[in-house]
C-alpha cells in the first residue's frame, strides 16, 4: 500500500511537471505564431488603417499613427478608382497574365512530359538547363531585350510583356510540372496505350486529367510572377494607359513629391490580399511540385 | 518498349546471366533509349507512338522560345557592352574596353558592386536564420493556423514594388509610425525624426530589412518542404531516447535539411542580389548613390541614362556569382536526392 502511494504522489509530480512544460511550450508556439504574423502583416495592416485617414488626421506628426483620429474616410478609395488610372493597369496586369499563362502552358506542358517521361539520354541536362535559365535575372537582360522590343515596334506597348514574360514563366513553369508528371504512376499510361491511345492520346486523356490539380498550382503561380515583374514592365512601357499594376501604382500615383499616400496604401492592400488567399490555397501543391521536381524519375 | 519479364526475372541477377548479356547497362537510360529508338523506327510506328521523336517535338517550342528571348539577348547583352550603343543612336559600333575603363574609373559603380555584395550576404544569413525560425513556427500545430500563414506569405506573394510602397510610407522622414512610437517611449525629442532613408548607413539597413522581411517567407517555405521530407522515425526515435528540442534541432533535423537550408539561402540570395525594385522604390539609389546596387546602377544608366552600352557593362557583373550560386544550388539538389 505505502508503495504504491509514493508511486502515485511521484507520478502526479511528473505528471503536474509535464502538464506544466507542455502548457509552456504550447503558450511560446502561439507567441512565436503571433509574432510572426504581426511582423509579417504589420506594413499592410498599418496600410489599411491609413487609408481610411483624412489628411488632417494622417499628415500630423503629432497623432498617433495607429488609430484613427478623425472619421474615416472612403474619399482616397473613390480617388484610387475614379481619379487614377488604377483599374487599367488591373485590367492590363490581368490580360496580360491570362495570355502569358495560356503560351506557358501550351509550351511548358509537352516540354515538361518530354523531360519528365520520354526518358532521353539528354532528360537530365536539359532539365537542368532549363532550371539555369530560371536563376538569369531580369537585370541582367532588360537593355538587350528592350533593344529586341524596340526593334519589333512593340515599346511602350503592354504586348511587349506578353512576348517576354513567358521567358521567366516558362522555365520555372517545367521544373514544377515535372515535379508532378512524376507523381503519375507511370502504369496508368501503360495502361491507356493497352487500350488503344496512342502515346499523345494516352498523355492527353489519362495524363492531363490526373496533373490538373498540378496544372492549376503553375497557373496561380506563372499569374503571380507575372503580376509582380517591374523590370521590365518598367524599362518597356512609359505611358501611363500602357503600364502594369506593378509599375503603374509607384509611378503614377506620385505627382512629383506629392504622394497620395492613402490611395497608394489602397492599392497596395487591395492588390496584396486577393493575390496571397490565392496563393495559399495552394501552398502545399508548390512545395510539392518543386521538391518532385528535384526527384529522379 | 517494356521487354517481356516472365521466365528471366528468377536468373536476371546471377554472374552467367550478365556476362551473357553484357547488361550492365541495361538499364541505363542511354542504352534503353538506343534500343527503343531501333525498335521504333525498325517497326515503323506512327509518329504520335515513337518516343524518340514526340521527346524532342515536344520540347522543342520551349527550347526555342527560349534560345530566341534568352540565350541570343544574352550574348546581345556581352556584344552591347563592347559597343557605344545610346538609347538615341542604337547602331552596333565596336568601342573595345572603353565601357569597361569608364564603368571601373566610376566611383559609383564601385559602391554598387561593393552594396550588392553587402545586401547580398546580410540578407542571405538572416534570411536562413529567420527562414527555419519561421519553418518550425509553421509546422507546429495550433489554432488559426490559417490566418497565421496568410499573414506571413504577404511579403513574399505581393509584388515587391506595392509592398515597398508601404514600406516606403512606414520609414517616411516625418511621419514614420516608428518615428513616433520611438518619440513616445523618450528615445527621439519631440518633433526629431530618425530619417531612415536620409542617412547612408540607415539607409543601407532599410533596403536590407525590406529584402529580409520579404525573403524569409519563401525561406520559410522551402525549409519546411525540407521538414516534411524528413521520415517522421527518425524523429520519434531520438525522442523516445530522450533528446530534447534543441538536440533533436541540432542532432538532426538541421544536419538533415541543411542541403534544403542551402537552397534556401541561395534563393534568397540571388533574388537580392538581382533585384533593384527595392531599391528603387525605396531610395532611388540614395542618398548620393549610397544604397546603390550595380541591378539599379545598370538601369540609371542603361534606361534612363540611355546609355545602354554602359549600363549592359555594369549588369554582365551579375553573372559570374550568379552562376556560382547556381551551381552550388545544384549541388545542394544532388546531395538531397542521396538522402
Amino acid at each position: 500500500m505505502a508503495v504504491a502511494t509514493i508511486d502515485n504522489t511521484d507520478a502526479d509530480a511528473l505528471r503536474r511537471r509535464y502538464r506544466r512544460r507542455h502548457v509552456a511550450s504550447r503558450v511560446f508556439v502561439y507567441v512565436a505564431a503571433i509574432t510572426a504574423a504581426l511582423i509579417a502583416a504589420g506594413p499592410f495592416l498599418w496600410s489599411v488603417i491609413t487609408t481610411f485617414k483624412l489628411n488632417r488626421d494622417l499628415y500630423n506628426p503629432a497623432n498617433n499613427p495607429f488609430i484613427l483620429n478623425a472619421p474615416p474616410t472612403g474619399d482616397h478609395i473613390k480617388l484610387l478608382f475614379n481619379g487614377t488610372p488604377f483599374l487599367t493597369f488591373v485590367w492590363n496586369t490581368v490580360w496580360v497574365g491570362v495570355l502569358v499563362v495560356a503560351i506557358t502552358l501550351a509550351l511548358s506542358l509537352p516540354a515538361a512530359y518530354s523531360l519528365a517521361r520520354l526518358n532521353r539520354p539528354w532528360s537530365t541536362p536539359m532539365a537542368v538547363a532549363i532550371f539555369f535559365v530560371y536563376l538569369v535575372p531580369p537585370s541582367l537582360l532588360f537593355l538587350s531585350l528592350s533593344r529586341v522590343v524596340a526593334t519589333l515596334g512593340l515599346q511602350d506597348s503592354t504586348w511587349s510583356l506578353v512576348l517576354i514574360y513567358p521567358t521567366i514563366t516558362i522555365p520555372v513553369s517545367v521544373w514544377l510540372l515535372m515535379g508532378f508528371l512524376k507523381a503519375v504512376p507511370k502504369d496508368i499510361e501503360e495502361q491507356a496505350m493497352v487500350d488503344g491511345h496512342s502515346r499523345v492520346g494516352a498523355f492527353v486523356r489519362t495524363v492531363i486529367p490526373l496533373v490538373f490539380p498540378g496544372i492549376v498550382a503553375v497557373v496561380v503561380f506563372a499569374f503571380v510572377i507575372t503580376a509582380s515583374e517591374f523590370i521590365y514592365a518598367l524599362a518597356f512601357i512609359s505611358p501611363s494607359p500602357a503600364k502594369t499594376i506593378s509599375t503603374g501604382v509607384p509611378t503614377e500615383l506620385v505627382r512629383g513629391d506629392v504622394f497620395f499616400w492613402q490611395s497608394l496604401q489602397a492599392a497596395t492592400v487591395l492588390v496584396a490580399v486577393p493575390i496571397a488567399f490565392v496563393f495559399n490555397l495552394f501552398l502545399e501543391k508548390f512545395i510539392t511540385g518543386f521538391t518532385m521536381g528535384a526527384v529522379k524519375g | 518498349m517494356t521487354a517481356p519479364q516472365e521466365g528471366r526475372a528468377h536468373n536476371r541477377d546471377t554472374p552467367a546471366y550478365r556476362a551473357s548479356r553484357g547488361a550492365e547497362n541495361r538499364d541505363k537510360p542511354a542504352y534503353r533509349a538506343e534500343v527503343a529508338e531501333v525498335a521504333e523506327v525498325a517497326v515503323k510506328m506512327p509518329l504520335a507512338d515513337r518516343e524518340s521523336f514526340l521527346a524532342k517535338a515536344f520540347l522543342l517550342p520551349s527550347i526555342l522560345y527560349i534560345v530566341a528571348l534568352v540565350g541570343i539577348p544574352f550574348f546581345m547583352a556581352i556584344a552591347f557592352s563592347f559597343s557605344d550603343i545610346t538609347a538615341g543612336d542604337p547602331s552596333f559600333d565596336w568601342a573595345g574596353l572603353r565601357n569597361y575603363r569608364a564603368i571601373f574609373a566610376d566611383e559609383t559603380f564601385w559602391r554598387s558592386l561593393t552594396n550588392t555584395l553587402i545586401f547580398t550576404l546580410v540578407s542571405m544569413v538572416l534570411v536562413v536564420v529567420l527562414g527555419k525560425v519561421l519553418a518550425n513556427i509553421l509546422v507546429a500545430d495550433f489554432r488559426g493556423k490559417w490566418l497565421v500563414r496568410f499573414a506571413v506569405l504577404l511579403p513574399w506573394t505581393t509584388p515587391v514594388a506595392l509592398s515597398t510602397i508601404s514600406w516606403l510610407w512606414l520609414l517616411d522622414s516625418v511621419f514614420s509610425p516608428i518615428d513616433w512610437v520611438l518619440r513616445k517611449i523618450g528615445y527621439l525629442g519631440p518633433g526629431e525624426n530618425v530619417y531612415w532613408l536620409g542617412k547612408p548607413h540607415l539607409a543601407m539597413a532599410s533596403v536590407i530589412a525590406v529584402h529580409v522581411w520579404r525573403l524569409v517567407p519563401l525561406a520559410a517555405v522551402i525549409v519546411m518542404a525540407g521538414l516534411v521530407a524528413i521520415p517522421r522515425d527518425i524523429e520519434d526515435a531520438a525522442r523516445v531516447d530522450g533528446a530534447g528540442f534543441w538536440r533533436r534541432m541540432f542532432g538532426i533535423t538541421v544536419p538533415l535539411t541543411l542541403p534544403v537550408i542551402a537552397v534556401a539561402g541561395l534563393f534568397g540570395a540571388i533574388l537580392t542580389f538581382t533585384d533593384m525594385t527595392v531599391v528603387y522604390v525605396l531610395t532611388r539609389g540614395g542618398p548620393t548613390n549610397s544604397t546603390q546596387v550595380l541591378a539599379s546602377w545598370a538601369f540609371f544608366k542603361g534606361i534612363q541614362g540611355g546609355d545602354v552600352a554602359q549600363g549592359a557593362a555594369i549588369a554582365l557583373f551579375l553573372f559570374p556569382l550568379l552562376l556560382a550560386a547556381a551551381v552550388a544550388i545544384l549541388s545542394s539538389v544532388r546531395r538531397m536526392e542521396t538522402l
